[in-house]
């Protein structure tokens, strides 16, 4: 199957891969994947990635646990069992607020930090037993890998990324 | 490159390292066998944990009635120990949050061990409240869980149980932090193993990590946004510790710059332990390129900065103690009835080691000194100790009436289970140094062509950082291209 064959070119530059990944998207061909060790600044614009929107899920969250813990500190203090504790009874929630402060700070946190993560986690499909997924063991070491598929154009992609300064190129077929 | 970087600031990385070097040094640790300074120091230490563990089961057993504490000390050794290990676990976040918040690059080098030190003291620092509680198997009470004890909830009002948030928050986050940081790092010792066990469990602890793009994008994300939220955590769990006193109403402890002191305090202690850790372990696991005496300097500056702030919260406790006129109040931990009394030796160990002896650091030749950077973070690490025992039974010795005039000494079980959690620490701690990347490598990468020795001389000579680009030589393909 045609479309099933890519390319993949190894760099061992930061600088030169992040050159190259521009000159291969000006030619106009579709970059599959690029394996890094390092994060390399720049190269999700260079790619044209979408910026990650974990951040905002983050806040979401945080929102998520000062509800839970107003919830929470609300019920088990004022509503189920209130009591007087040295002559400070618990009518209201917010006579009593300031006392909840932290455990409202420390809730908040906890719920955008662990709830973000998870989500970066299954995301990024990283889990305990997951196999890696990068094609070449280099890659984690000093080499970087671009990906792009062929599409009957292989004598032209290759002379482009020889081009762009790749050491080592590859075609292999992607099952 | 990732940044600029003046010409004039010293190299973080040394020597002419290029990024498979990089790799080579952080992996040969793992890689390589113990020798047998290691094994010493692993046999010493888990001699002084099993000593520990002993105590503590004589503790449970018989209750903690073998303590030393008494009627009107009602806690001493226990929280003392609580107050410090947390104390000690702050420099860790610190480091890894604040730091990478302020684009503070050498913190690449330490962030990792700092962060392992964090999560190992934290450990050290919750066993000592769940003792305390004399039938740990009911520990999970602190939790507001629906119970049968007539739906009676915990008291979210009181700062102990502030405590139970702040902790549990901070060491989860912290294991989190730490955790995604390595998953890098555990994928390059991955994909360089030769023998399949190995191969192994490494594949499983990086949870499959493959280094996409998009992968690395999001974990530039989720690191600067645990920093942000790590930040106000790391400075307000001691801000909490600090109130399990300064909300009580005993003259010493109602002090109400108890929660920026504390974390001063925290950072101090945090700072030094990290150093003597590092100045062992930069020659043992040979990172001298990497843990350079600039990181020592740096860090010793953030010593003498928050050593400073403690110092002055020293003389303004000393200074109030003296001007309310209070005799109750002369006799708080920094009072001149402290100094004078039978709690004199505790409370000059406190000055010396605390505030004299940091003092040094002001001597450039000092701070840039190996050995006496490791002698005074020792010093730091006993003057804390002395702080927390000096806050709490200095403080508890003297009460409003005499007949609560009561002096602490501590049983050889309060002694054992303190030298059990420093060995249970250090056995953590070996254990890390011989199985974990100990070097946040996939960072130092990042940083090598703006901060490495060998690009910052190429750069002076006006050699750019990218490599040229020899197409004649790589023009070749392999060979199953050349077949078609």
């Amino acid at each position: 199957m045609e479309s099933s064959k890519v390319i993949h070119a190894f760099y061992t530059d930061d600088e030169v891969l992040l050159d190259a990944v521009k000159d291969v998207k000006a030619a106009h061909h579709h970059i599959e994947e690029v394996f890094c060790p390092f994060p390399v600044h720049g190269l999700d614009k260079a790619m044209g990635l979408a910026p990650t929107r974990l951040a905002i899920t983050a806040f979401l969250y945080g929102i998520t646990g000062l509800s839970f813990a107003i919830w929470m500190t609300n019920y088990m203090m004022i509503q189920d069992w209130p009591q007087d504790i040295g002559g400070k009874p618990n009518f209201s929630w917010f006579a009593n607020m300031p006392a909840f402060v932290p455990i409202m700070f420390e809730l908040t946190v906890f719920f955008a930090a662990h709830l973000m993560v998870i989500t970066f986690y299954m995301r990024s499909r990283l889990w305990p037993f997951k196999d890696a997924e990068n094609p070449d063991s280099r890659t984690t070491d000093d080499h970087f890998l671009m990906e792009i598929p062929v599409h009957n154009n292989e004598a032209e992609l290759t002379a482009l990324l020889a081009k762009t300064g790749a050491v080592e190129i590859n075609v292999v077929d992607k099952h | 490159m990732s940044h600029y970087e003046a010409p004039i600031r010293e190299p973080l990385v040394l020597g002419d390292k290029s990024y498979h070097d990089i790799t080579e040094d952080i992996a040969k640790p793992i890689e390589g066998a113990a020798n047998k300074n290691w094994y010493i120091a692993f046999y010493i230490s888990l001699a002084a944990m099993l000593w520990g563990f002993g105590c503590i089961f004589y503790t449970v057993g018989t209750g903690i009635g073998v303590w030393g504490l008494n009627k009107n000390i009602g806690w001493a050794w226990d929280i003392t120990n609580f107050v410090w290990w947390v104390g000690i676990g702050h420099a860790g976040t610190l480091i890894s949050a604040v730091l990478l918040l302020f684009r503070q690059k050498w913190r690449m080098a330490i962030n990792r061990s700092a962060e392992a030190m964090t999560i190992f003291a934290v450990f050290q620092a919750g066993l000592f409240p769940i003792i305390h509680m004399g039938r740990p198997w009911n520990a999970y009470w602190v939790l507001p869980l629906p119970n049968q004890f007539g739906s009676l909830w915990v008291n979210f009002n009181s700062p102990l149980l502030w405590d139970v948030f702040a902790i549990s928050t901070y060491l989860s986050v912290s294991l989190v932090f730490w955790w995604t940081g390595l998953l890098p790092d555990f994928a390059m010792i991955r994909d360089r193993a030769v023998k399949p066990f190995q191969k192994k469990i490494y594949a499983l602890l990086s949870f499959g990590w493959s280094g996409r793009a998009k992968d690395w994008q999001r974990f530039e994300e989720v690191s600067l946004v645990l920093a942000g939220l790590a930040t106000p955590l790391v400075l307000s769990v001691h801000t909490i510790v600090s109130m399990d006193f300064a909300t009580s109403i005993n003259p010493g402890w109602h002090s109400t710059i108890f929660p920026p002191y504390f974390v001063a305090g925290a950072i101090f202690s945090g700072f030094a332990m990290v150093q003597t850790l590092l100045g062992i372990m930069r020659k043992v696991t040979n990172l001298e390129d990497y843990i350079t005496r600039m990181h020592i300097e740096y860090m010793n500056i953030v010593i003498i900065l928050t050593g400073g702030i403690v110092a002055v919260a020293y003389a303004t406790e000393f200074f109030i103690a003296w001007y309310t006129g209070s005799p109750y109040e002369n006799y708080t931990y920094l009072s001149v009835g402290a100094a004078t009394g039978p709690y004199a030796w505790a409370f000059w160990s406190l000055i010396i080691f605390n505030i004299i002896t940091p003092q040094l650091l002001w001597i450039k030749k000092f701070r840039r000194s190996f050995i006496i950077t490791f002698i005074i973070s020792i010093a730091i690490n006993i003057g804390m100790w002395f702080e927390r025992f000096d806050i709490i039974a200095i403080v508890l010795s003297k009460g409003h009436l005499p007949s609560t005039w009561w002096r602490f000494e501590p049983t050889f079980v309060d002694v054992g289970i303190f030298i059990g959690t420093i060995g249970f620490f250090f056995v953590l701690f070996l254990l890390y140094a011989r199985t974990f990347p100990v070097i946040a490598q996939a960072e130092v990468k990042t940083i090598l062509k703006s901060s490495g020795e060998f690009y910052k001389k190429r750069r002076e000579q006006g050699i750019p950082t990218k490599p040229a680009i020899n197409v004649a030589s790589n023009a070749g393909t392999t060979d199953k291209l050349d077949k078609e």
